[in-house]
């Protein structure tokens, strides 16, 4: 409860902050602040030392798996905006306004950690991307942005329509909006419910893969990744995503099991496509920022195996993917920002030019394919490794790593760019202070490659 | 002391990075594999040693390394070809040599933590990790086609290393107390379809490894391609993680399904042996000649494992070590003459033995062990291998054996053109001989014929492996 009441406050604050604060450092130096404020009001929560507590009447439940999502995904977005920061500052007139808009974002994540009621599902996955389809059109004179902007509010209303007539459905098979109790059951039941509970729950699948950007419901991907400034890219790629893959999974948690032969015939159908379309695509891209559009969704496909059933495997690997995925993105696009134009060849010779910028985009690329010593490795390992104690079959998990192989084909064509091709990179003026920053993520993605067990030893007590 | 060797060529990268001169990077490289091979005799010498700590309490997975004797022998193969390797090729001047030794000795690291990891989700980070300072050094050092080829090596490699993943997962899962060690391993209870599935996936990584026919493509493209000190590592010792992950984690794992394949393993491994033997007769460069002289012995050593006989896994594990020397010295006298003449073509060489008398005894000396010959070292190890591949089954037998004649068509076909006939213009312009290389390759030929003449040593640090293969 903390993380939503301060979040929301904050985005407030932040929203008349420009009036009387017009430097932009400073206001990015509150939002840092307010970020700060608000992961200790969650770790206070998630040890129980002070919580701003009422009665919610189930619809919320805080449990320890949220809070630590929570304190995750507000570091994780610490450490964007920490980066980020000037590069927010250059886009349109305000950068108060985007601060107060990736608040708003925080109090949906928060609400999506912790619902226990579809109604609050819905709620969160509005409130979280409402400020999206605004940070995604933030580039006004840019028409590309406009374009992207559009279609992401158009699209994801449609999404979230459908999600809202899964809900309907459930609630019209079960009389109500706990997430507990619609569980399908083929044994007692009217016929009819059963068919309105097995269409909602179908419907709402298709509403959370468009969300999570999975195929084949990921058609807006690669155009909203590609139009939208670059910065709010990495934003949307990474802690949304993360964000939306935990909602997705409590609510399918408790579902994969009754769902039971059904789940065991959509899910792997949903997985290979995104792994087909993701990786596929992404390899005959030009431009890298539509590459990684593409190798967002190819990592979706990764994330997807969670779940497949429920595990130690399938809660923690989930918790390290999104982390891993998300440190190595952020710090992707953090050298994508940098560049002039984002061609391949763009990058060509930047090993000579910045043997540091090279060598920490080298180690964010390995983790993306998923190369020991980085994190990486071990998030791939523990998906894996649930997918196979879910039951799956052994051909869905070679699947896998075939495609897995094939992402190292677009992943390293960035790391042949960058060292064995020479040329002048299109680069702009990096400061070191900046790079060490990077270096930072980069230290961050060896520790988890080499100890991924520092990121669980608060998930349990 | 085991951890040692895992640290001090890492902490020798690491130096390296910052050491920009090329001369004293080069003596800080050579005196960091001096104390690396001091370190590997003590061990050789000591009794077998563990070090185990916790590594991921969650997954249960240790930080468990171990010395038996097959470990030994390879730690000692590595120790002795990085300092040769290094001296050898001092002379050779890469651009920022400072960076290209640094991750040679990562490479020794992984290398390293391969042959002594006890615990699968280890063994499988160092494997990959053996492998990622080799892509930069073929991609970044290498001839002309390198880019392309490194990265072909490359995705095989890790396409085979993935499949292994899977099988360590299938096994992990399987196993009673949820443990990567290589104890649970084998206790893990499979089915024997399980069990046949499990050998395919780690088969498909150490055959792509070694590399057994049909899955050998990679191999000659990317020693011709590699710069020299990277040709050896690969050749010398890197091939040797293929068979080593056989010897330890295959036939101990899945004696069942090893035996069911055994048939089908051993005649590829003869084919491979034929058909790598028939086109090094073929060839006209130097370096493709022994690359695939490699993939022939390296067949013959996998025929022989997979017969499954004590005698031949004893001629194999001997042969470990001796291939690595051997082919070592094959490829230092050919980056001599590569160096010096600047060409690596038969055609344009000839009469090394006029201008060059050392070096063509030399060459002499590692071509007789090359078709192991009484006396090198060869001659020990692969009299056992055909000696099992005779009990497994004659036939079998008799087409390896022709290897032996067409391994004495190529390589004295080699020695005939490049030592004997008429000295070719650019064998007269060879300077000084290299000094370095010399000693080195001298030392080499010591140990090819003190290990032929009295091969029991070997045998002896090996024993240990050899009963657990064998005495259940």
């Amino acid at each position: 409860m903390n993380a939503i009441i301060f979040s929301a406050f904050f985005g407030v604050v932040m929203m008349f902050c420009s009036w009387g604060i017009k430097s932009a450092g400073a206001q990015k130096n509150i939002t840092l602040f307010g970020l700060l404020v608000l992961i200790l009001a969650n770790l206070a929560q998630m040890n129980g030392w002070w919580v701003i507590d009422f009665d919610t009447k189930g619809m919320l439940a805080f449990n320890r798996f949220g809070l630590y999502t929570n304190t995750i995904l507000f570091g994780l977005t610490f450490i964007y905006i920490w980066i980020n920061g000037e590069e927010i500052e250059k886009i349109g007139n305000h950068a108060a306004d985007f601060y107060a808009l990736f608040f708003f974002i925080l109090c949906g994540v928060s609400v999506l950690t912790s619902f226990d009621n579809l109604l609050m599902l819905f709620i969160g996955i509005e409130i979280l991307s409402i400020p999206l389809y605004i940070l995604t059109g933030a580039d006004k004179k840019n028409l590309l942005s406009n374009e992207a902007s559009l279609k992401y509010f158009l699209m994801g209303s449609f999404s979230t329509g459908i999600l809202l007539l899964g809900i309907t459905f459930i609630y019209g098979a079960t009389g109500s909006f706990h997430l507990a109790t619609p569980i399908l059951n083929t044994t007692t039941g009217l016929p009819r419910e059963q068919f309105l509970l097995a269409g909602g729950l179908i419907l709402l699948f298709a509403a959370l893969n468009f969300k999570v950007s999975a195929a084949p419901f990921h058609f807006w991907t690669p155009d909203v990744y590609d139009g939208a400034p670059t910065v709010f890219t990495s934003f949307m790629a990474t802690i949304v995503k993360a964000a939306a893959f935990i909602a997705f999974f409590i609510v399918f948690e408790s579902q994969s099991k009754a769902l039971g032969y059904t789940w065991n015939i959509i899910l792997p159908f949903v997985i290979v496509a995104t792994l087909l379309v993701g990786n596929i695509t992404a390899v005959f891209q030009r431009s890298v920022k539509r590459m990684l559009a593409y190798s967002s969704i190819a990592q979706a496909g990764f994330m997807l195996f969670a779940l497949y059933g429920k595990s130690n495997f399938a809660t923690e690997g989930l918790l390290l993917y999104a982390v891993v995925y998300s440190l190595a993105t952020i710090g992707v696009f953090g050298v994508l920002v940098k560049m002039k134009e984002y061609s391949f060849d763009a990058f060509n010779g930047l090993a000579k030019a910045h043997p540091l910028l090279a060598f920490t985009t080298t180690i964010f690329l390995c983790s993306l394919a998923g190369i020991p010593i980085t994190g990486g490795f071990f998030a791939k390992y523990y998906m894996l490794n649930a997918l196979y104690v879910a039951g799956a079959g052994l051909w869905l998990l070679i699947t896998a790593i075939i495609f897995a192989a094939i992402s190292v084909y677009y992943y390293f064509k960035l790391i042949q760019a960058m060292y064995f091709t020479p040329g002048v990179p299109a680069l702009q003026e990096v400061s070191n202070a900046y790079q060490y920053k990077l270096v930072f993520i980069a230290i961050l993605l060896l520790v988890l490659g080499i100890l991924p067990s520092v990121l669980f030893n608060y998930l349990y007590f | 002391m085991l951890l040692s060797i895992l640290f001090i060529p890492f902490i020798a990268a690491i130096i390296l990075l910052f050491i920009k001169d090329d001369k004293r990077a080069n003596a800080t490289a050579i005196g960091f594999s001096a104390i690396i091979l001091g370190v590997a005799l003590y061990i050789v010498f000591t009794k077998t040693a563990t070090f185990d700590i916790a590594w991921l309490p969650q997954l249960n997975s240790r930080f468990l390394l171990q010395a038996d004797g097959l470990a030994k022998i390879l730690i000692l193969l590595t120790a002795i070809s990085f300092p040769a390797i290094l001296i050898a090729t001092a002379n050779n001047q890469p651009k920022q040599k400072h960076i290209f030794l640094s991750l040679l000795m990562f490479t020794q690291t992984g290398l390293m933590g391969v042959f002594l990891a006890g615990d699968a989700l280890l063994f499988y980070f160092f494997w990959e990790l053996a492998l990622i300072p080799v892509y930069f050094l073929c991609s970044i050092w290498g001839g002309e086609k390198r880019i392309a080829i490194t990265f072909k090596f490359f995705i095989y490699t890790f396409v085979g290393s993935l499949f292994m993943l899977i099988g360590i997962i299938l096994l992990y899962s399987n196993t009673t107390d949820h443990s990567f060690l290589i104890e649970s391993f084998k206790h893990a209870t499979l089915t024997s379809s399980q069990q046949m599935t499990a050998f395919i996936l780690f088969f498909i990584a150490f055959a792509i490894k070694m590399p057994i026919f049909p899955l050998h493509t990679w191999q000659p493209d990317a020693y011709e391609q590699s710069p020299t000190a990277v040709t050896m590592v690969l050749s010398a010792v890197m091939v040797k993680m293929g068979l080593y992950g056989i010897l330890r984690w295959l036939l101990p794992l899945f004696p069942i399904a090893a035996k069911t394949a055994s048939v089908f393993i051993v005649d590829l491994s003869v084919i491979g042996v034929l058909y790598a033997s028939f086109i090094a007769i073929r060839q006209d460069d130097i370096k493709r000649l022994i690359a695939y002289s490699s993939i022939a012995h390296i067949g013959l050593m996998s025929a022989a494992l997979f017969t499954q006989n004590e005698i031949g896994t004893q001629g194999v594990l001997a042969q470990l070590f001796s291939h690595g020397i051997n082919v070592l010295g094959l490829w230092i006298v050919a980056d001599v003459i590569e160096q010096q003449t600047g060409t690596r073509s038969m055609k344009d060489l000839g009469g090394l033995a006029k201008k060059q008398p050392t070096l063509a005894i030399l060459l002499i000396g590692f071509a007789f062990a090359n078709i192991a010959l009484p006396l090198t070292n060869a001659f020990v190890g692969e009299f056992l291998m055909f000696n099992s591949l005779f009990q497994f089954n004659p036939w079998v037998a008799a087409a390896a054996g022709v290897s032996i004649i067409l391994a004495a068509i190529y390589t004295l076909n080699m020695v005939q053109k490049v030592a004997y006939g008429v000295v070719s213009e650019k064998i007269n312009r060879m300077q000084s001989p290299n000094k370095n290389a010399q000693a080195v390759l001298i030392v080499l030929l010591v140990v090819v014929f003190f290990t032929g003449v009295y091969p029991q040593p070997l045998f002896n640090l090996t024993a240990d492996t050899l009963q657990n293969l064998f005495v259940k």
